[in-house]
């Protein structure tokens, strides 16, 4: 990584937009898809809308990230986005039916029969932790660099699992800050069986990444790297502490900081994602492709970067004013 | 089996899947804007109630039609990685477009229109009402762009193997473009005008002869009387449009075999690709003539001129018959709807005809969609790329098993939104909102 290609600014800003098009997915629909995780963890329907009110204004813009960012990839690397697709043929089909029966349940569930509300629950959970999971398997097969075998695959359900939990986290916290009174307090309990695993999970793939990989690893255990390194463990580490503390003193008196596990889930999202961006940088397939050889050529991505520049900021503009109107804590929501 | 035949089958049943429900939304939503511009112009509660009901049916569409599309996003990746490694520099920005200017507009707005209504001033509302509209269109424009660019690819050069741009505003303007996507346009406004009077209809049948249900219905109607006879001269010109660049597939459409001089237009018949003729042969002379080069001695290229590279006859030749047919029977039926609402009002057998052709729009749409499509094979992009190249690596097996998935998904779900559709319709059109769970017994939380 001495010397870039001529050029390579095109393609590392494509990478960067693709890197904050994921992330951002996983932090907001990661909320949305918690939240459905922990859906039928409370046996009373009226609570369960109130979950499913707080996110329904977000869910949909939320999963649009997930669409940019696999967007990013087809336009920008489209040699990576075969192979990575292709390897990750099953997970990615099993992901899909997650996201569509869980899209579809947040419209049947309200529109359905009543008798039928509880089925349509359950098509709401189990979507929501097929695609939870099978995001988690697909993160876990691109650390592995697409490896096979029995031990790669323990390797993937591992790292599902542990996804899982982590936007069961997320969706909590969220539940925390926006949700009231019994929803607050029960999302609290949640918040604090997930955060353990969650943390567990956040060790486990720190842990397994520089044993499979001996560049990751020289690129992280080298002086002076490891240094310059150092604050971004330190941090995720005090986060956690600082989310196991909050959420063992809740509820606090006053509601003022109820947005504070949520923003620590979301800081300890984005340091866990800054690690592995720089473990696999500059591969877009992780040993495989860089993202100099799969880039798209200039003039097409010159195209798209005039209207990502020219589209994006007006995105953030309007996201900004939806979170304004729907922003407080959760009231119920009524159609038109 | 063969994988290349399972991820075709894989991908029609996805795409067939997902355009039911952009055809409807893309009108639906022009449909609901024009409905709130009437309530707020005149402050009849009828148009709200009209207004009320479609958004719902707006809401579930528009939720099928994006799980449905973010399925096919993947898809190019996991089945058709060639697509984009030979064209990805040409459909990656039109693609991109989509999703910048279209995608997050919509799913925002959409928010604001289900669950606005009352917490945003009334004007904020209808603009998010236009802007979700104008989203669903700027979404149509874009994939209509590629698809027409894939039809009839201009503005590029192959460099290596690989197709660059040359010229965007020809790629974006490609000579088939506009007349698809006035065709595309055209063809959800009927089917939304047909839904609309279909479903108001079955509503009306069952009693209910509120304001709004009547409301829906005539608008239904006449939308469908104004929109049909637009779109069979938008059809025809398209046809030509077909002829000058594709004429593999106006020949299969037709049912020509071999090159004629003033052709004969084929009724029907069984086409037979063994002997290439037609059998139990149906045929008005000289009217193909007429249609397509309208002249009587006009010459029209058949099928053995084409070597190897037309598409299969049979299955263009029927589905667009079924399209043409389908618009002919609503161009009866709304004109007869609106020359019986002038002069009797609704009846019971006008309402009878409407709900059997509540979804006739997705049948045509879907059967134009075949024509069009299956009419391009054997290429994927027209002289560039064969649909065969672009298959990806994937064994038969595990498509085969994730094909079975996706219909078995497909099914269930296409099963629940009609019954789902008859359960909204079932109740009266004046009554409590629903909430988006069910009713609310939680700490009641105070308007800001």
């Amino acid at each position: 990584m001495d010397t870039l290609p001529p050029g390579a600014w095109l393609p590392i800003t494509f990478a960067v937009l693709m890197a904050v098009a994921m992330l951002l997915y996983a932090v907001l629909d990661g909320f949305d898809l918690g939240v459905g995780i922990l859906l039928r963890a409370t046996e009373d329907e009226p609570t369960r809308d109130r979950m499913v009110a707080s996110i329904g204004p977000f869910w949909d813009a939320n999963e649009t990230w997930l669409v940019l960012g696999v967007g990013l990839l087809l336009v920008a690397f489209p040699a990576a986005h075969g192979l990575i697709l292709t390897a990750l043929y099953i997970p990615v089909a099993l992901m899909l039916m997650g996201l569509i029966l869980r899209g579809v349940a947040f419209e049947f569930r309200a529109k359905a029969p009543a008798p039928q509300k509880p089925r349509w629950d359950m098509v709401f959970q189990g979507g929501s932790i097929i695609a939870a999971f099978s995001q988690g398997w697909m993160l876990g097969s691109y650390i592995l660099g697409f490896a096979e075998g029995w031990l790669a695959f323990g390797f993937a359900m591992l790292t599902g699992v542990f996804t899982v939990s982590a936007y069961a986290l997320i969706g909590a916290c969220w539940l925390v800050w926006r949700g009231e009174g019994a929803l607050q307090l029960l999302a609290a309990q949640w918040a604090r069986r997930a955060l353990y695993i969650s943390w567990a999970g956040v060790l486990v793939v720190s842990a397994t990444t520089p044993i499979v990989s001996p560049r990751i690893f020289e690129r992280w255990f080298s002086l002076p790297e490891l240094l310059g390194l150092a604050p971004i463990p330190l941090a995720t580490g005090g986060l956690f502490l600082l989310l196991h503390i909050f959420l063992r003193r809740f509820p606090r008196v006053d509601n003022s900081l109820d947005w504070v596990p949520f923003a620590a889930t979301a800081a300890i999202f984005v340091l866990c994602f800054q690690g592995l961006a720089y473990s696999f940088w500059p591969y877009v397939v992780p040993e495989k492709l860089t993202i100099f050889a799969a880039a798209s050529a200039p003039e097409s991505l010159k195209i798209i970067l005039v209207g990502a520049l020219a589209v994006l900021p007006m995105i953030g503009l309007y996201t900004f004013f939806i979170w304004r109107i729907f922003g407080g804590k959760a009231r119920e929501l009524r159609y038109y | 089996m063969d994988p290349i035949l399972l991820a075709r089958i894989q991908f029609a049943a996805n795409i067939s899947f997902h355009i039911l429900f952009p055809t409807i939304t893309i009108a639906l939503g022009w449909v609901l804007l024009f409905l709130k511009l009437r309530f707020d112009k005149t402050g009849d509660a009828a148009w709200m109630d009209a207004y009320k009901f479609w958004v719902k049916v707006f809401a579930l569409s528009f939720a099928l039609g994006v799980v449905s599309g973010v399925t096919m996003s993947f898809q190019f990746g996991t089945n058709w990685p060639g697509f984009m490694e030979r064209v990805g520099n040409i459909a990656g920005p039109l693609l991109a477009y989509e999703v910048l200017t279209a995608f997050f507009l919509e799913a925002s707005f959409l928010a604001v229109m289900l669950f606005g209504y009352g917490r945003v001033p009334n004007r904020i509302h209808t603009l998010a009402t236009l802007l979700v509209a104008g989203g669903t269109s700027a979404s149509a424009f874009w994939i209509i762009v590629l698809n027409s660019w894939m039809h009839t690819p201009v503005g590029y050069e192959i460099r290596d193997g690989v197709v660059h741009a040359t010229d965007w505003m020809a790629i974006i303007f490609n000579p088939s473009m506009p007349y698809r996507l006035a065709h595309m346009m055209l063809a959800s406004g009927l089917t939304v005008s047909f839904l609309m009077a279909g479903l108001s209809a079955w509503r009306w049948l069952r009693g209910d002869h509120s304001p709004g249900v009547v409301r829906a219905l005539k608008t239904g109607v006449v939308l469908g009387a104004i929109l049909i006879p637009i779109q069979m001269f938008a059809g025809d010109a398209h046809g030509l449009n077909t002829l000058k660049h594709q004429p593999q597939k106006i020949a299969a459409m037709e049912g020509i075999w071999h090159t004629e001089r003033g052709p004969g237009l084929v009724l029907f018949a069984v086409p037979d690709a063994a002997t290439q003729t037609n059998k139990y042969e149906i045929k008005i002379p000289l009217l193909g003539s007429l249609i397509l080069t309208h002249s009587l001695d006009g010459e029209v290229k058949g099928i053995s001129e084409f070597g190897d590279n037309h598409p299969p006859v049979a299955p263009v030749f029927y589905a667009f018959r079924i399209m043409v047919g389908v618009g002919v029977l609503m161009l009866l039926v709304s004109w007869w709807g609106v020359w019986t609402i002038r002069k009797r009002g609704i009846t019971p057998w006008l309402a009878r005809v409407l709900v059997g052709m509540t979804f006739s729009g997705w049948v045509a749409t879907l059967a134009g969609w075949y024509v069009t499509e299956i009419g391009r094979q054997p290429w994927l992009v027209t002289g560039i790329l064969r649909t065969g190249e672009a298959a990806g690596p994937v064994a038969a097996t595990t498509i085969l098993g994730s094909l079975i998935m996706y219909l078995a998904l497909y099914a269930a779900l296409l099963l629940a939104y009609i019954l789902t559709l008859m359960h909204l319709a079932r109740r009266p059109a004046a009554h409590e909102p629903e909430k988006l769970g069910g009713p609310d017994t939680l700490k009641p939380v105070p308007a800001e």
